[in-house]
């Protein structure tokens, strides 16, 4: 059946043995102070264990046949385009504009995405974020990542005025534009805080830079990324007055995210990745044919690099215990992440933390859980791998996509996938007749079953819903298969998270017309 | 900037057309002859627009002209075009150009001696449908009344014609047997060749880069081989070099390009006639002809694909690729029309840039603000259609001060800044290209960049749609008969006579003249008809009149101060009326013009309550006897100062137009509104204005009246102040046209025997035949809702008139004079049943 034998696929897909690293989960909604639009009540259920295999075995006790609109209605939720506005008839910026989705399996989902356009210096910014045991730490970094990225990046003298302004109680100049799905998340109690731990930030890079400095963007993105973890873990330490927001920080900070956050300003291109997110950049060749460039490497057990990296960083005695079952510990599937204070802590400051946390934190047996084997930490770390390209006319779009797209579907399927859709029936492979004798029936015929194929991509009106379509439809000819699609999200949200992660997808799409011709404009 | 030489070179390698191109013997190019450095007139562009205005000046008897090229002669989009030369044109002007250019074309092989490939193969336009049908009837009709030949004709006759064509989904034809078809670029070395031995100096391979200016006047043209003073710059470059032309001089030329695509076919098994007929299937977007024993076939699809968008340079020029997704829908409609092509085999997709403007029409005429610089471009893929004619009206433009013609519809002047932008160009060439084919129902309306409908840039809405209507089914249903907005229409006007209505009506042309002394009464005396030598606050309407007597401009003039005048003038005089005032000011820096139509927000306040509105907002009284007719008073309306009341209406109507200054717009229309409720007041919109001013017999410039029509023939000499000895221009030929007596006489028509719901609608250009005989065509049309009658504006003598819709010719009663008496007897009547009805309400 091959329905079934699709959908085993999907079977160890918890990131995180075992749910005791979150503490009370079942007592409370995932995010209670995020705003969200919808009214259904979330609530969280962890796989507790290993999923019974009888599940899996009737996967059409559970079937729902959808219709094609109700399939597109569920893929199409939380689509958002985003197109760099025309200036007088053209498009200046290297980047056209960005396609994203997410498909959620969690319930709530975990993943997270961002997009903005630094406004007090250039360039854009757009990162997926992938959370583990929550959605608190993929939450914040959503909401606080990009801030930190655009103070690295800017001159001195900026900062300079930033501050002066804050100082004068004068309204700040805003420093991103956000590009937001109406259903994105908003931590509305949190952001003097947030702004506080900012400021302090851009005190720092006040203090230890000169006038007519700025970090290039290599240095911006590494020290954002480490600052902002170290902020997450500074704040779970000193707490917070309000014990709402001191269980908030709590949760952010126990809980954990993988980040893949691409910069991109005219023709440099920079990738900054810490986890299993990946970044990919769909090549258009000579002939017309597309090739995947991966521009981040996944920090996990398939990285060798990464366990020796790993290994190397612990005592030898530890060499056997550090990665278990591919896993951190035995425990955790990325290596390295924000958050996941489990991780980074002594286990000293680890007791002492809860102790003094709000009682929520009490009531959860798995509060006081240690990973085993834990002799010398940290663990973990935050601090990305950062990867600059330099685009050229045939580099035409750029996927960035959290594991759950990446197991599904391989990277170079991904960008054809892509690239077939973004290009449609005008860029395709263009025919000519050249020296042949073709009469104009055979053509006509020719170009009816071109258009024909082509049709089919024009369901969808965003480049990440198609993907997700064919990632969770495809059947295994690699065609999309309707009723392997309306099975894969007629699943019950208890369910779904066995078969398939969360999948959060952007495609960034390049001007040809600017990039790679950067004298013309500049 | 001289990246534009190699154009064809590159993106062609070899010429489609097999015929071998000599140069004229005066432009053999081996040895550059050296340019001269002075000329009369500098011509930019060779291709066929450009000889033709060469030819046509030099036969006009004007010397010392220098042609430029920075290719070679018919390089450019000249040397891809089509070669067909069909009068089936959307207006009238545009039918006399393709005529003209057709008989230019047939003689000139003879004038010459260069073959030009002329064939006279006649053309099909055919319909799949009845409202294409009509369409076609109307035309038809429209070419009877210039002389030019055509039939109507059934499917089966089509066959006869043709031996290609699939008839079974055919409704009808027009068949024009004196359409033909030619080599273009052999047509353009012809033109060259005449001209050339008329004394024109032909100069290839020189790029002009810059045009020079002083005062306002063209001086010189710069190339890469040197400057040349001349007089007159003429514009002929198409898409090729107006970026950077119009970048230089600041002359706006809204056009933009567009990629066209045809098909060229090898032979077939059994070679097509050159003498085939050349076929336009509209409705399928294509034309076929016969070409090499095989076809030519391109179309105008409804997806078109803009280009140069941001000024041509070599990168995009040699992208300029086949693209066959993009001919698919034309190549399956021409296989649809034509199914024994199948088994022909391809020679080639040409990709041939066309040039297309914001309104479909070429582009011809003086710049505004440059004496001396003309423009000839934006053929919209008709440019060997057009050139012949084009060339020639330009040349008597340029010889006497104005074409034989009106050709008001192709003037540059019609269109102002706001046509202008890129983005706006762009996305309405899109829309342009395929309009070329688009059925082209009554009253149509461009789309892009407007709400409601759309004149020189601003919008205005033609009618209100009550709640509960369907705007959408409303738009779509378009027709040649009884429109669905009748009744929407018919309630508005009837508003407009028993109560009041407001009208948005801002977008008229406001200009303020100003002066220390007496300076600009002396300007306007010198250019309007009647007096304007009035007391402060009267409202003068006026034509402005050219030497001929001819209708330059139709304003209002308000006297505001002694020496402060207060110009409205139809929408579309925007650059017109500003280019003519400011051609004959004298260089006073005392005297000033300042175009004020963006600080005004005008309301058309209509019908007989108005008075009580404006009283109630303004605690005066606004009564006939305080508040005569014609007068303008600058007063508060509601909290808001400095409102201009005048009490006219543009259309016969009791009422007042505001002019509000802009700010205070919302503020003093919410007063209206609310104020005029219990007067049961309305928004209007202007389909309801068109038919008040039509049954009123009120012509409006730009449709009635033009340069060729003097106010004697339109019943407006008391318009003119022949009383007073004031010189004013068109003085002296109107007093001859007086003594001569007048040869035509604008009149309106009333259809008897005409069923509104069942027959043809008049809409304009409708043919007029007296005692059997033709005598004119219709200049504007409506229905009357006073009358219940359709009312048409036209131009004849005395005598039976009959009105041709589509071939059907209707009764029409001629009057010379509006039916004021009418009026007043029905209103009576209908005041006593329907004011009651009214108020109940």
């Amino acid at each position: 059946m091959p329905v079934t034998s699709q959908l085993f696929r999907g079977f160890p897909r918890a990131k995180l043995w075992g749910s005791s690293l979150f503490p009370c989960q079942r007592q409370l909604p995932c995010c209670p102070t995020s705003h969200r639009p919808t009214s259904s009540q979330p609530h969280s259920i962890w796989p507790t264990a290993m999923p019974v295999r009888g599940y899996r075995r009737s996967p059409d006790l559970h079937s729902y046949n959808l219709t094609p609109p109700q399939v597109n209605s569920i893929l199409k939720a939380n689509e958002y385009s985003f197109k760099v506005p025309e200036f007088d008839g053209k498009n200046v910026s290297s980047v056209m504009g960005f396609d994203s989705n997410q498909l959620p399996a969690n319930a709530p989902i975990e993943d997270r995405r961002s997009a903005a356009t630094c406004l007090q210096t250039r360039g854009m910014l757009l990162g997926v974020f992938d959370g583990h045991a929550g959605c608190a730490c993929a939450q914040a970094l959503s909401e606080r990542l990009f801030y930190y990225v655009a103070m690295s990046l800017m001159p001195h003298e900026t900062l300079c005025e930033l501050e002066a302004a804050v100082e004068a109680g004068r309204p700040l100049s805003p420093i991103l534009q956000w590009h937001k799905h109406p259903n994105d998340y908003f931590t509305r109690e949190a952001q003097t805080m947030y702004f506080n731990s900012l400021r302090t930030y851009w005190q720092e890079l006040i203090d230890l830079s000169s006038p007519g400095e700025s970090l290039g963007p290599r240095e911006a993105l590494l020290s954002a990324f480490k600052r902002l973890d170290s902020d997450l873990s500074l704040e779970a330490q000193v707490g917070d007055a309000n014990s709402f927001l001191h269980y908030w920080v709590l949760r952010v900070a126990f809980s954990g995210a993988t980040a893949c956050v691409a910069h991109i300003d005219g023709s440099d291109l920079y990738v900054a990745n810490t986890g299993d997110g990946r970044a990919v950049l769909g090549v258009q060749e000579e002939d017309g044919s597309f090739s995947a460039h991966t521009l981040s490497n996944d920090h996990n057990a398939q990285n060798e690099n990464e366990v020796a990296r790993i290994q190397g960083e612990h005592p030898p005695s530890e060499k056997k215990t550090v990665v278990r079952q591919d896993r951190l510990l035995g425990l955790l599937m990325p290596f390295r992440a924000f958050g996941d204070v489990k991780f980074k802590w002594s286990i000293d400051l680890q007791r002492g933390v809860l102790e003094s946390g709000p009682d929520q934190l009490h009531d959860n047996e798995h509060t006081k859980f240690i990973p085993p084997n834990y002799h010398t930490p940290p663990y973990l770390t935050a601090e990305p791998e950062i990867t600059h390209h330099r685009l050229r006319p045939q580099d035409r779009f750029l996927v960035l996509g959290t594991d759950g797209l990446w197991e599904t579907l391989h990277r170079q399927e991904v960008v054809r996938i892509v690239g077939e859709y973004l290009t449609g029936v005008h860029q395709r492979q263009p025919l000519t007749v050249g020296g042949y004798h073709v009469t104009l029936g055979q053509m006509q015929g020719l170009l009816a079953e071109r258009k024909a194929r082509a049709s089919l991509a024009f369901q969808d009106q965003n480049a990440a819903t198609h993907l997700i379509r064919h990632a969770v439809g495809n059947n295994e000819f690699g065609a999309v298969d309707h009723e392997t699609l309306s099975k894969m999200l007629s699943l019950p949200e208890e369910l779904a998270r066995m078969y398939r992660d969360d999948i959060t997808i952007i495609i960034t799409q390049f001007n040809p017309h600017v990039v790679g011709h950067q004298g013309m404009w500049t | 900037m001289a990246c534009c030489v190699l154009i064809s070179v590159v993106g062609l390698p070899r010429g489609i057309w097999s015929s071998p191109r000599r140069l004229a013997s005066a432009v053999e190019t081996t040895q550059p002859i050296p340019l001269p450095s002075q000329a009369r007139v500098v011509i930019c562009g060779g291709g066929i627009v450009g000889t033709s205005v060469a030819y046509h000046l030099a036969k006009l008897g004007w010397t010392e002209i220098v042609l430029l090229e920075q290719g070679r002669l018919g390089a450019g989009t000249t040397r891809l075009c089509a070669g067909i030369v069909s009068v089936a044109k959307p207006i009238s002007i545009e039918c006399k150009m393709a005529d003209y250019s057709n008989s230019l074309y047939e003689h000139l092989e003879e004038e010459t001696g260069v073959k030009t490939g002329y064939v006279k193969t006649g053309s099909l336009c055919l319909a799949q449908n009845q409202d294409r049908f009509l369409s076609l009837k109307r035309l038809a009709s429209r070419l009877n009344v210039m002389g030019i030949p055509c039939n109507v004709i059934k499917p089966k006759e089509v066959s006869k014609l043709h031996p290609l064509v699939n008839i079974h989904d055919l409704v009808g034809a027009l068949h024009l047997p004196g359409d033909a078809v030619v080599s273009p670029p052999d047509v353009n070395h012809a033109l060259a060749t005449a001209a050339a031995r008329h004394g024109v100096q032909i100069h290839e391979r020189t790029t002009v880069n810059h045009v020079m200016m002083e005062k306002g006047h063209v001086t010189a043209v710069e190339t890469d081989r040197g400057a040349i003073e001349c007089e007159y710059f003429v514009n002929c470059a198409g898409q090729v070099t107006l970026y950077p032309l119009r970048v230089c001089t600041k002359v706006s030329v809204p056009l933009h390009g567009c990629e066209h695509f045809y098909l060229l076919s090898k032979p077939l098994p059994e070679p097509l006639q050159p003498s085939t007929p050349v076929v336009m299937d509209m409705d399928g977007r294509i034309y076929v002809r016969a070409w090499q024993g095989g076809v030519l076939s391109g179309g105008f699809e409804k997806n078109p694909k803009p280009i140069f968008t941001e000024g041509r340079n070599q990168l995009e020029i040699q992208t300029m690729q086949e693209d066959w997704d993009h001919f698919e829908p034309m190549l399956s409609a021409l296989l649809r029309r034509m199914p024994e092509l199948e088994v022909c085999e391809i020679q080639q997709l040409v990709n041939c840039p066309e040039s297309f403007t914001p309104d479909m029409r070429c582009l011809m005429g003086e710049t505004p603000g440059v004496h001396g610089y003309f423009v000839l471009a934006g053929m919209n893929a008709s440019g060997l259609a057009f050139a012949g004619g084009a060339g020639k009206y330009l040349a008597e433009w340029m010889t006497y001060g104005y074409p034989t013609a009106n050709v008001w519809p192709l003037d540059i002047k019609r269109f102002g800044n706001l046509q202008s932008s890129r983005t706006f160009l762009r996305h309405r060439v899109m829309e342009v290209m395929p309009l070329l084919y688009n059925l082209k129902v009554p009253r149509w309306d461009f789309q892009t960049g407007r709400q409601w409908m759309e004149k020189h840039g601003f919008e205005r809405a033609k009618y209100f749609i009550p709640a509960g209507k369907d705007l959408l089914s409303l738009d779509a249903s378009k027709t040649f008969y009884k429109p669905d907005w009748f009744d929407i229409v018919g309630a508005e006007v009837k508003c407009c006579k028993e109560a009041v209505c407001v009208i948005d009506m801002s977008s008229f042309t406001k200009f303020e003249l100003t002066s220390t002394d007496d300076q600009a009464l002396a300007l306007l005396q010198h250019l309007c008809a009647n007096d304007l030598d009035v007391p402060v606050g009267h409202i003068v309407h006026t034509g402005m009149l050219n030497e001929r007597g001819g209708y330059e401009n139709d304003c209002s003039v308000v006297r505001v101060k002694k020496n402060s005048f207060f110009i409205i003038s139809p929408t579309d005089q925007q650059v017109h009326c500003w280019s003519w005032l400011k051609k004959h000011m004298p260089d006073d820096p005392q005297l000033h013009l300042e175009d004020v139509s963006w600080k005004y927000t005008a309301l058309n306040l209509i019908g007989p309550r108005a008075m009580d509105v404006l009283g109630e907002l303004s605690y005066v009284s606004m009564t006939p006897e305080h508040f005569p007719s014609l007068f303008c008073k600058e007063m508060s309306v509601g909290y808001a100062n400095g409102i201009r009341v005048m009490s006219m209406t543009h259309t016969g109507e009791p009422g007042f137009m505001l002019y509000i200054p802009i700010e205070y717009a919302l503020h003093v229309y919410n007063e209206v509104m609310s104020v005029g409720q219990k007067y049961g007041i309305r928004n209007a919109g202007y389909y309801a204005l068109r038919s008040l001013r039509i049954e009123k017999f009120f012509a409006f410039w730009g449709q009635d009246l033009d340069p060729f029509t003097t106010p004697l023939e339109c019943g407006r000499e008391f318009r003119v102040k022949f009383d007073t000895d004031i010189d004013f221009l068109g003085r002296a030929s109107l007093l001859h046209q007086r003594q001569e007596g007048v040869s035509r006489r604008f009149i309106m028509l009333v259809l008897e025997d005409h069923d509104t719901e069942l027959d043809l609608w008049p809409w304009w250009g409708e043919p007029i035949y007296r005692n059997g005989e033709l005598c004119g065509t219709t200049t504007s049309s409506a229905y009357s809702y006073t009358l219940e009658r359709h009312v048409c504006l036209d131009f004849i003598n005395r005598g039976d008139y009959e009105v041709d819709i589509a071939g059907q010719r209707y009764p029409a009663k001629a009057k010379l004079y509006p039916f004021s008496s009418l009026f007043a007897q029905q209103r009576r009547l209908k005041d006593e049943m329907e004011l009651s009805n009214f108020q109940g309400k």
